[in-house]
């Protein structure tokens, strides 16, 4: 038995899917999802091995809920924005499905997914699911973590600095630090550089927070937040910094 | 449009200028004993360098025109003009009449008049030609603003109508797509109501106002498309007095204010979501308000206003000129957007 989820917001999308997944008498719908949270509990719960998945939905997107799990399910993508089709691939998608899509089409999406299957118990069993630094470098306004069992969404305004802590990225805000399953090169790539700069090998920071530069030892500095911690500016951050500031 | 500060009007008012001037001038200079011949003479040599100086007086403003320092540049070229002038007048008359008798001690005598009146009348045209170059390129200004603005205003009206929303088409045919198979009925009706919806849209004239009766018939083809999409997860409850049976409003205002209010409330929140409206017209102005729940700890992100208001506002601002008929509050977790249309009667 294969087991799927799908995760639509609208009834209706769900209910197509549904319906032409009939077609395939060995695969059970376990679940269907309106949203993002509840799609979370439930791949946890049931473990599927293929979901179908929208991108636009409430809260949080297909995107940013994909990037929360830890053991992630193959992923066929199910939406009307043609525009997340790259980054629907770069995050290994078997297929992305335009709405609306005929029986043929999604029929083409589960042979691939079929042909995938038998090649991937047979050759590489993890190379289908490594995400990291795939990714294109779309700018975000907004960070989804996970915090124990909550699932807390930051807007980037909301972030002080980063700090990287080994394979994690740390993320400061006003209420407490937030760990996040990234590297410094990839928040690099995604935050906007007008908004943020890179001002030492572990750290990033929001440029708005900062209130002065303070001279630190013999050529380093430090940069002092509004919130009055001071971040590390190395020798070669602080051109970056000052570039950044205008200066 | 052709300029109205040159051309045949200032030929007119040059010649009747000129006849007045030189039926003055003969007539004075006659009232000395001199004989008509002697004073017209004198006046058609005086009225000729007047000419002249005038001439110069406007092409110069025509052609430089200074930004800085005018009345330095006007006095100059006035006093110079002058001084010109009654050499000129001086040398030409002294030739043309040195065999009138007493002629040579009545120009004398009379100089200082004519160069004071020389004086008046150079300034008096100065004025008047840098008057009417103000004039005229506020004028011109004018013009390539409106130009400007029209551009702008087709452009962008262009760009909105355009803007069909691939997405809610493409979501709702997948709707149907799905409707066919488990409910036909509903599939045929949700075509039909698309189809309304489509043809009106593209049938609207961009300056025609619409009847607000007509709009919120629009809007409501709208809101049932929508609520087959979402299905309960969508409400809308619409509250109307029944003052606003006569308003009108521009087309493409609501549609957006709409539009932004079912997707910050279905994409910000996790539960049912009521869009309501609020219209009343009082006072030559139709308000209508538009409420949707929204997540105040999230929504920083969405920054109030989306692209949809921010067009809408703009197409105020060109069809009003005020910047002030669209506001957005939040209270609690509601947050409102509020659209005035001023009533023209």
């Amino acid at each position: 038995m294969i087991k799927v989820i799908i995760i639509d917001d609208e009834p209706l999308a769900r209910s197509i899917v549904a319906e032409f997944l009939k077609g395939y008498p060995d695969v059970s719908i376990l679940a269907e999802c309106g949203d993002g949270f509840q799609g979370l509990k439930a791949i946890q719960e049931h473990q599927p091995e293929l979901i179908f998945l929208d991108v636009q939905m409430p809260k949080i997107n297909g995107f940013e809920m994909l990037e929360l799990i830890e053991q992630k399910p193959d992923v066929i993508f199910t939406t009307a924005f043609d525009e997340y089709a790259i980054k629907a691939f770069e995050t290994n998608a078997i297929d992305y499905l335009l709405k609306p899509f005929s029986k043929e089409r999604f029929e083409k999406a589960m042979h691939k997914w079929e042909q995938w299957r038998n090649a991937k118990t047979s050759i590489q069993p993890q190379h289908a699911n490594d995400f990291s630094g795939l990714e294109q470098p779309v700018q975000r306004e907004r960070v989804v973590v996970k915090h124990g069992s909550l699932i807390k969404i930051i807007p980037v305004q909301e972030i002080e600095y980063l700090e990287s802590a080994d394979d994690f990225v740390k993320i400061h805000t006003k209420d407490g630090a937030f760990l996040k399953n990234k590297t410094m090169a990839y928040f690099e790539q995604t935050l906007s550089q007008q908004e943020f700069v890179r001002t030492h090998r572990s750290y990033m920071i929001q440029i708005a927070q900062i209130t002065r530069i303070d001279p630190y030892e013999k050529d380093s500095f430090v940069a002092v937040l509004k919130s009055g911690k001071k971040i590390p500016v190395s020798r070669s951050g602080y051109p970056r910094l000052r570039a950044a500031l205008g200066l | 449009m052709e300029n109205p500060y040159s051309g045949k009007s200032i030929i007119i008012g040059a010649v009747i200028s000129g006849l007045i001037l030189g039926g003055v001038n003969t007539y004075v200079v006659k009232q000395f004993g001199f004989s008509t011949t002697t004073a017209l003479k004198d006046a058609v040599v005086s009225l000729q360098f007047w000419f002249l100086g005038a001439l110069i007086i406007g092409n110069t403003i025509r052609f430089y025109f200074p930004k800085q320092s005018r009345i330095i540049f006007f006095f100059g070229l006035v006093v110079t003009l002058t001084a010109l002038w009654s050499v000129l007048t001086g040398f030409t008359l002294h030739f043309v009449q040195r065999r009138i008798l007493g002629y040579s001690d009545f120009f004398e005598l009379s100089l200082p008049v004519r160069v004071a009146f020389t004086l008046l009348l150079f300034t008096a045209l100065s004025m008047i030609f840098a008057f009417l170059n103000i004039l005229n390129e506020q004028h011109l200004s004018e013009q390539r603003n409106l130009e400007a603005q029209n551009l702008a205003r087709e452009t962008e009206l262009n760009n909105l109508q355009e803007k069909l929303h691939p997405h809610f088409l493409f979501n709702s045919l997948n709707s149907i797509n799905a409707l066919v198979a488990i409910q036909p009925e509903n599939a045929r009706k949700m075509v039909q109501q698309l189809s309304d919806f489509l043809r009106s849209t593209l049938k609207r004239d961009s300056k025609e106002w619409v009847n607000l009766s007509k709009e919120l018939e629009y809007l409501s083809l709208y809101l049932e498309i929508e609520k087959v999409r979402f299905g309960h997860r969508l409400q809308s409850n619409i509250s109307l007095e029944e003052s606003t049976e006569a308003c009108k409003l521009p087309p493409f205002i609501l549609l957006p204010i709409l539009e932004n209010a079912i997707k910050f409330g279905l994409y910000d929140t996790l539960d049912e979501v009521l869009i309501e409206l609020k219209i009343n017209c009082s006072q030559g102005m139709l308000t209508i308000e538009v409420s949707n729940p929204f997540d105040p700890e999230t929504a920083g992100n969405r920054k109030g206003t989306g692209y949809g208001l921010k067009a809408v506002n703009r197409r105020l601002f060109l069809l009003f000129g005020r910047t002030d008929l669209l506001q957005t509050k939040a209270e609690g977790n509601i947050f409102t957007t509020k659209v005035l249309i001023p009533q023209i009667t």
